[in-house]
């Protein structure tokens, strides 16, 4: 390198204001004094926050009151269970591989991860909590009628009847007659068990001690209306900007409004289920965040975007005493 | 000097660990040079390195450039505040497990704590981080500082996320049924599983805010290596003498 080339890189970091220690003017500063202040305050502000306004608690729901307060839908969903037919029996990977899971393009996560919590919706939610309780004669029948079944055949029951079923409106007792098996009493049993309040306590034990885990209470929840509707009254469906919505008239996770805008765009939530960017939206908007996350992250490498600053110059607010003593002590 | 006096001065020129009359002392109370002591040692090198780097008075300033004058530099520290009412907050909640706030007056108002110290945190960092925008804090060698600070709020963003779920309440459950779809879209929820409540409160209260803590811990140890960054276009006495004297310029620009 040439001393020439040397003096003028050393003279450029030199007058390279931001990488060195500042040369002009200081003032005192105490920054325990400071930190001390900011938290004695914002304690304070806390605790008369949460003294006047406590904070959002609505009981959990339960499948006790989802029985006693829609046990026809109850009943539906147990039918839906037992023929497949629910979100849940249906929803692929990471619960079961009846479905594939959402792809975009080539990219395809969902599937490549497999089963990692394994549901199989029939049998956890309907037919297992039935056997681990003593039953009604009928219901008792009822399982070893479907136990005794090919698969095939249970299917066909559950199917044809949650067709049936479907097609009276939900409503059991305008059913057309058919070969249905054991499945509308088995439906029955279960949605009684639920208004006993015995299931919450058998979801949740799972035939262990110790439990955790309530991926199966959730989906099983999440399959009727009960949940959804719930939901729908309580202002938190996705749709009109539930993620950062909070119950009652808490905020709620304001910092995910961007997150939760992109469901807002009609594209991302039509009516029309088969529609791709609506049946995509939860992977496409994952993928469209995690990108603007990167651009912010590296925002300083962006050319343009790192300008932003100095063609909107709101840093002379900022910095507006700085400015005006500089602009005096530069005057002629 | 005061030549009465009992003490013997200390030659400029005598050598570490030798008497000023040149009689070496007996080396059992002999007293090693600080760098000789330290050669070698892990503990001596990252002593020095951590002393060349960030001196005393460079980590607790008594003072500050002029230009550090204007509320939006009040909102790093009450974002930092808040956090530290959100640990002694959680820390009591995680004493007494996460229903017990449904049954306790005294857990309501801890969790309510809990609840509007984390709004107030967010409030902060979101201004924090839009004032270091429109300053373009990133200049000057400070890329690392933006960096962690935006990866330190993604991070709350997550710390926040598990602390929903992990309400035990209606709002939890309509959560995680509604975030299992997006997670699970992109391959997260086969690892990540926000129906698991053991697995959620877990990294709520153990995982998760050691990573925030730790990225903030490094983001302010940056602020405080790199000192806050100055006014764009700034000027000063050495810039400013070297304008006059015709030499070339680079002045703080984004």
């Amino acid at each position: 390198m040439s001393t020439r080339t040397a003096d003028r890189k050393k003279s450029a970091k030199g007058t390279d204001i931001a990488s060195r220690e500042w040369k002009g003017p200081w003032r005192r500063y105490d920054i325990i004094k400071e930190g001390v202040i900011a938290i004695v305050v914002v304690s304070i502000l806390t605790v008369l926050l949460a003294g006047l306004f406590s904070s959002p608690d609505e009981p959990a729901l339960t499948f006790q009151g989802w029985a006693t307060s829609a046990p026809d839908n109850f009943y539906a969903t147990a039918v839906q269970e037992l023929a497949g037919t629910s979100t849940s029996a249906s929803y692929g990977p990471p619960y079961n591989t009846v479905g594939e899971g959402i792809s975009v393009g080539p990219l395809a996560p969902q599937k490549w991860f497999g089963v990692t919590h394994p549901v199989d919706a029939a049998n956890d939610f309907v037919i297992t909590p039935l056997r681990t309780q003593g039953q009604s004669a009928d219901v008792t029948d009822a399982l070893a009628t479907w136990d005794a079944a090919s698969a095939d055949q249970q299917t066909a029951w559950a199917t044809d009847y949650d067709t049936a079923l479907t097609d009276a409106e939900g409503d059991a007792t305008a059913v057309a007659d058919g070969d249905y098996g054991p499945v509308p009493v088995l439906a029955q049993g279960l949605t009684d068990i639920a208004a006993a309040g015995v299931l919450d306590g058998i979801l949740i034990s799972q035939g262990g001690f110790y439990q955790t885990d309530f991926t199966k209470q959730v989906l099983f929840l999440g399959d009727g209306s009960y949940l959804d509707d719930a939901a729908t009254a309580a202002n938190l469906q996705g749709s009109t900007w539930g993620m950062m919505n909070e119950t009652g008239s808490y905020p709620g996770q304001a910092w995910l409004w961007l997150y939760s805008f992109w469901y807002q765009i009609p594209q991302f939530n039509s009516d029309n289920p088969d529609d791709y960017l609506t049946s995509h939206a939860d992977a496409i908007i994952f993928y469209i965040m995690a990108l603007l996350s990167l651009v912010l992250i590296f925002l300083p490498y962006i050319p343009g975007l790192r300008s932003i600053p100095r063609w909107i110059p709101l840093h002379r607010l900022i910095w507006r005493d700085y400015y005006r003593t500089q602009a005096k002590s530069l005057a002629p | 000097m005061n030549p009465e006096s009992p003490i013997p001065a200390v030659q400029p020129d005598s050598t570490p660990g030798e008497s000023p009359a040149g009689v070496r002392p007996p080396p059992a109370t002999e007293v090693p040079d600080d760098r000789e002591e330290n050669a070698g040692t892990w503990t001596g090198g990252l002593r020095r390195a951590w002393m060349a780097k960030l001196p005393p008075d460079k980590l607790l300033p008594e003072r500050q450039p002029a230009y550090v004058a204007s509320w939006i530099y009040i909102f790093g520290v009450a974002t930092l505040a808040a956090f530290l009412v959100i640990i002694a907050t959680g820390l009591v909640l995680a004493f007494t497990g996460p229903a017990w706030y449904h049954t306790s007056s005294l857990g309501l108002f801890t969790n309510s704590m809990h609840f509007w110290s984390v709004q107030l945190f967010f409030v902060f960092m979101v201004v924090h981080l839009w004032g270091k925008f429109w300053m373009a804090a990133w200049r000057g060698r400070r890329v690392m500082t933006w960096i962690t600070g935006v990866v330190a709020f993604l991070a709350s963003i997550g710390t926040a996320f598990t602390g929903y779920l992990v309400q035990t309440n209606f709002d939890s459950q309509w959560i995680s049924f509604e975030a299992k779809d997006g997670l699970n879209a992109v391959g997260i929820g086969a690892f990540f599983n926000v129906a698991n409540l053991g697995q959620m409160l877990l990294l709520h209260a153990c995982l998760l805010p050691l990573v925030v803590g730790v990225i903030v811990v490094w983001h302010v140890l940056l602020v405080r290596l790199r000192g806050v960054v100055p006014p764009i276009d700034a000027v000063d006495k050495e810039v400013s003498t070297a304008s006059l004297t015709g030499d070339s310029v680079s002045e703080a620009r984004p």
